[in-house]
């Protein structure tokens, strides 16, 4: 197994351009959603404790709206696309037409953002079954909205069964043009800790 | 004289002691279980992650993440501060299910399996637990105030209890 202390800095490229496929796929189909241009941002990896992940996204009781999703086959691991409630009801706004307030008593927001999670995340996955011939299948996306800790740790629990920490690659997409209705969502890719082999094997990265 | 309260935060996976007048805190509990185990003067809290530490393949562990370890711990803790065992009282919240479905099954239910774990490891140590509150769906931050012996529980949607 790889042990997440003596990853090297190759390694970590891999890993940054497994977030760069993915969201680079799911920026072009919200872009098509949404009819404007969508950027996305470097991929960024971390290794984090749970404790220092919560931080990571603005606190443990930091509301959140998620679409969570577990990812089955070869290389089994957890995905979260995450919005704060206020993009997600502009994200709502935009796709509607209509209101997207109070994002929880509202159906249709809910339904259009699962919608959304849905179609963003198969994106982001597909993209990357194809780069590394890794078969994945993805299970229905589940939205929440609650606090951060409440929902990232569910999706941590195959992890924290083997370890404290979890390796996060984290990939931001959003408008190009920059306004206070602007969306910016994050991916994060969270693999558990025996899917990282499976990987590394696939893009044909040895161990050192 | 004015008297400092601290508010002791207690992360996920981790416990603390701490006295009058200070309380204890933590935050964005989801399938992971508060216990707060108390009397009148002391308390401590601990997050519990997982039901079983001996579930785990790895030999070394960290035993304030799972419910079997991490209350023999916190016991140890309040026993080492002089606290008499059979005065001791619990209150335990959390043990939500976040997510409709869980596609592993080992994970199914596992907020329930924590609330489970905990409550038997309770009763091993004779700890009457006076109040619960556990399961459903959703997230809750909760605070402990040791003098006044109330848990707080906060959530998103549901509002705030005191139990």
């Amino acid at each position: 197994m790889v042990q997440m202390e003596n990853l090297s800095q190759h390694h970590l490229d891999v890993l940054k351009e497994v977030g760069n496929i993915g969201a680079g796929n799911a920026a072009t189909a919200l872009s098509s959603l949404l009819g404007k241009k969508i950027e996305m941002s470097i991929p960024s990896i971390r290794i984090v404790d749970f404790n220092e992940l919560m931080d990571y996204v603005g606190g443990p009781e930091q509301v959140i709206v998620s679409v969570f999703l577990r990812i089955q086959g070869e290389a089994p691991g957890s995905m979260f696309f995450v919005l704060s409630p206020e993009e997600s009801s502009s994200l709502v706004e935009q796709l509607t037409g209509t209101s997207g307030d109070n994002i929880e008593e509202n159906d249709l927001a809910i339904s259009a953002i699962s919608e959304i999670g849905n179609i963003l995340s198969g994106s982001y996955l597909s993209a990357l079954s194809d780069f590394t011939s890794i078969n994945m299948q993805p299970t229905v996306p589940n939205l929440t909205i609650d606090m951060a800790a409440a929902i990232l740790m569910q999706g941590l629990l195959e992890i924290s069964q083997e370890s404290d920490y979890a390796i996060i690659i984290d990939t931001m997409i959003e408008e190009e043009e920059q306004s206070n209705e602007s969306v910016k969502g994050h991916f994060f890719l969270l693999p558990d800790p025996d899917s990282f082999d499976e990987i590394f094997k696939a893009l044909g990265v040895e161990e050192e | 004289m004015t008297i400092i309260t601290t508010v002791v935060k207690v992360g996920i996976a981790d416990l603390k002691v701490t006295q009058i007048p200070n309380t204890l805190k933590t935050s964005g509990l989801g399938s992971c279980v508060g216990v707060v185990i108390y009397e009148q003067k002391i308390a401590g809290l601990a997050h519990v992650m997982l039901p079983d530490s001996t579930a785990s393949k790895k030999s070394l562990v960290n035993e304030m993440k799972y419910a079997d370890t991490s209350i023999d711990l916190l016991l140890e803790q309040l026993l080492t501060e002089g606290v008499s065992k059979s005065k001791l009282k619990a209150k335990i919240a959390g043990g939500a299910h976040m997510f409709s479905f869980q596609s592993d099954n080992n994970m199914l239910k596992i907020g329930e399996r924590n609330v489970e774990a905990v409550l038997a490891k309770l009763r091993e140590h004779k700890i009457p637990v006076v109040a619960q509150d556990v399961g459903g769906n959703k997230g809750r931050t909760i605070e402990f105030d040791i003098e006044t012996g109330m848990l707080e529980v906060r959530t998103v949607n549901s509002g705030i209890m005191q139990i």
